[in-house]
């Protein structure tokens, strides 16, 4: 069943320059796709492809300037619904210290449902909650700032999960992160997703992009490409044309098939590789 | 030459919650070396930044510059900024002025330097972060693309013309492209001679192929010193920091710990390919 589905989406930034003339920029460009409930979509695309305004798009941030886009059925168009849509889908960005509001990690969780006039004793349920889904519960009573960047993005993903949302957007949460961030940010994405969330992970780490089960490839404001990870990540030459690239294992197991090596078509993790090269 | 002797930071001493953000560092950069720094978030990479161009002073310790004692309160700190540029995360957020000249000018600008010395080094440092001067000279900067907004801000810094350049995570939340852009910047300006380059990175790819030494921090403390292939023949410890191997490292090491026969270090993924091909061959 699909969650989202954009029919003919079409934003149009406008600002008015020095001489007073009207200008507008596209930002995304008469595109139609859907996301499937419960599913991982990655989106990839070099800065200024229009991810980011697609996303924003998603949870009736921005509106579209023409087209439709409808989330779990409601047409974000529809002013009164514009809760509604916003309770269904959060966002996570890429810095978590601008999304942290309160001075006690348990407090910052609860702003959302705080906001929307939650009861308090299922506040208190939804926060303990959420903190054990990103493993920060021990962490409740911490100051974010004493946190590492890691912990402060699971924190931040705790505060979207708190409202009960069907679907999370992140854009960008590992941009900032060192490797052991990284990897704990998507490992609570994966399993957020495995307990039925719908995942849409934008990222400029093509590694990351392969553990969704679906991808799409965005340019100037146009969805250029769309498939599992391992029909996109075949395509090395064209995503290189867009100024993006293949997941490591992939050129590597590339240059080892140009060595004369005999591989499989399905390598997209340094585990495939490895499991594929020891046999 | 760069000497770091004994330094010691400590943020709120005396307040409850005091932290010491470094512990007594040593180590000596060389003029002209290419060095990387890698440490967990919060291993105190960026305190360690903020000593170099004296932003921040140690309790103890000190650091010299080819000469210049920089931890000494009686040197003009002018005297470090025109030795020492530092490149900040997200630099584009620093951007400020009406249009791409103006905003690189500021340094020069605040350096006293003659009109035409400040126009001569806007336009080639911006050429050097390779923009068209001419058609971007006059274009406000937020107009610009993210890539293109680093390369301004970062071209405001080498309009200082600075001996040390220091870079923090500078193609940080770019997509491939413009990533490998920045670095080929970074290295181009580097090439050119003369200059010590010093970069922050969480990306361990671009440590293990560009950098002549490495720096690894953890807690406060320099753990370890050396090329990138003694660095990062040291997996199990960085793991134990929140650090990782480069990925070609990561493979080939995996590899070899099943038994594979490959020997040496490999740091990039022609490295790797060749070696593993090689192995191969030899047991078939």
């Amino acid at each position: 069943m699909e969650f989202i589905k954009a029919e003919n989406l079409t934003f149009e930034y406008h600002k008015t320059d020095d001489a007073g003339q009207e200008m507008s920029t596209r930002a995304v460009n008469n595109i139609s796709f859907s996301i499937e409930k419960g599913s991982f979509t990655a989106i990839i695309g070099q800065n200024g492809s229009g991810k980011s305004t697609l996303a924003k798009n998603m949870n009736a941030l921005l509106i579209p300037t023409a087209g439709k886009i409808y989330v779990d059925g409601i047409d974000t168009s529809e002013i009164d619904r514009i809760w509604d849509v916003r309770q269904k889908v959060a966002m996570v960005f890429q810095n978590p210290d601008n999304q942290i509001v309160s001075a006690i990690v348990e407090d910052d969780v609860a702003f959302g449902p705080e906001n929307t006039g939650v009861d308090p004793a299922e506040i208190r349920q939804r926060v303990d909650a959420a903190l054990s889904w990103v493993e920060m519960f021990d962490y409740r009573k911490k100051a974010p700032h004493l946190l590492s960047g890691g912990q402060k993005q699971r924190i931040a993903i705790a505060g979207a999960v708190a409202m009960e949302p069907d679907c999370i957007v992140f854009d960008e949460p590992t941009a900032m992160l060192d490797p052991a961030g990284r990897a704990e940010v998507m490992n609570i994405i994966r399993k957020l997703n495995a307990r039925g969330i719908t995942a849409i992970l934008i990222t400029h780490f093509m590694e990351e992009a392969a553990q969704a089960d679906y991808v799409l490839v965005m340019d100037d404001g146009k969805i250029k490409m769309e498939g599992s990870p391992l029909e996109i990540f075949r395509r090395t030459d064209e995503l290189k044309d867009l100024s993006l690239d293949v997941p490591a294992p992939v050129a590597l197991a590339d240059k080892l098939r140009e060595e004369g090596i005999d591989l499989p078509e399905d390598i997209l993790t340094t585990d495939r590789l490895v499991e594929e090269l020891i046999k | 030459m760069i000497e770091v002797k004994k330094l010691t930071h400590v943020y709120s001493e005396g307040l409850p919650h005091q932290q010491v953000a470094v512990e007594d560092i040593s180590f000596t950069i060389e003029t002209g070396e290419f060095v990387g720094i890698i440490g967990h978030t919060g291993s105190g990479k960026s305190t360690l930044l903020q000593h170099l161009n004296g932003l921040l002073k140690p309790k103890s310790g000190s650091i010299v510059i080819d000469g210049l004692d920089i931890t000494n309160s009686k040197t003009a700190m002018i005297d470090v900024r025109k030795k020492v540029g530092l490149v900040f995360q997200y630099p584009e957020y620093q951007l400020f002025e009406e249009t791409v000249a103006k905003d690189v000018a500021f340094g020069p600008q605040n350096l006293g330097l003659p009109q035409e010395e400040i126009d001569e080094r806007v336009r080639s440092s911006i050429m050097a972060v390779g923009l068209n001067y001419d058609s971007i000279k006059n274009i406000s900067p937020f107009e610009l693309s993210g890539g293109q907004k680093r390369r301004v801000a970062i071209a405001g810094v080498i309009a200082m013309n600075p001996d040390i350049l220091i870079l923090d995570e500078p193609t940080a939340g770019l997509n491939p492209k413009a990533h490998e852009d920045i670095l080929n910047l970074i290295r181009g300006i580097y090439k050119k001679g003369g200059k010590t380059v010093i970069l922050v990175s969480h990306n361990m790819n671009d440590i293990a192929r560009i950098c002549d030494s490495v720096l690894v921090m953890d807690k406060g403390r320099l753990a370890m010193k050396g090329t990138p292939k003694q660095v990062f023949s040291r997996g199990e410890e960085l793991k134990d920091m929140g650090l990782a191997l480069p990925e070609a490292t990561e493979i080939t090491s995996r590899l070899r710990a099943a038994g594979m026969e490959i020997n040496k270090i490999c740091l990039t993924i022609e490295e790797a390919a060749a070696a593993i091909a090689e192995a191969k061959k030899m047991t078939t």
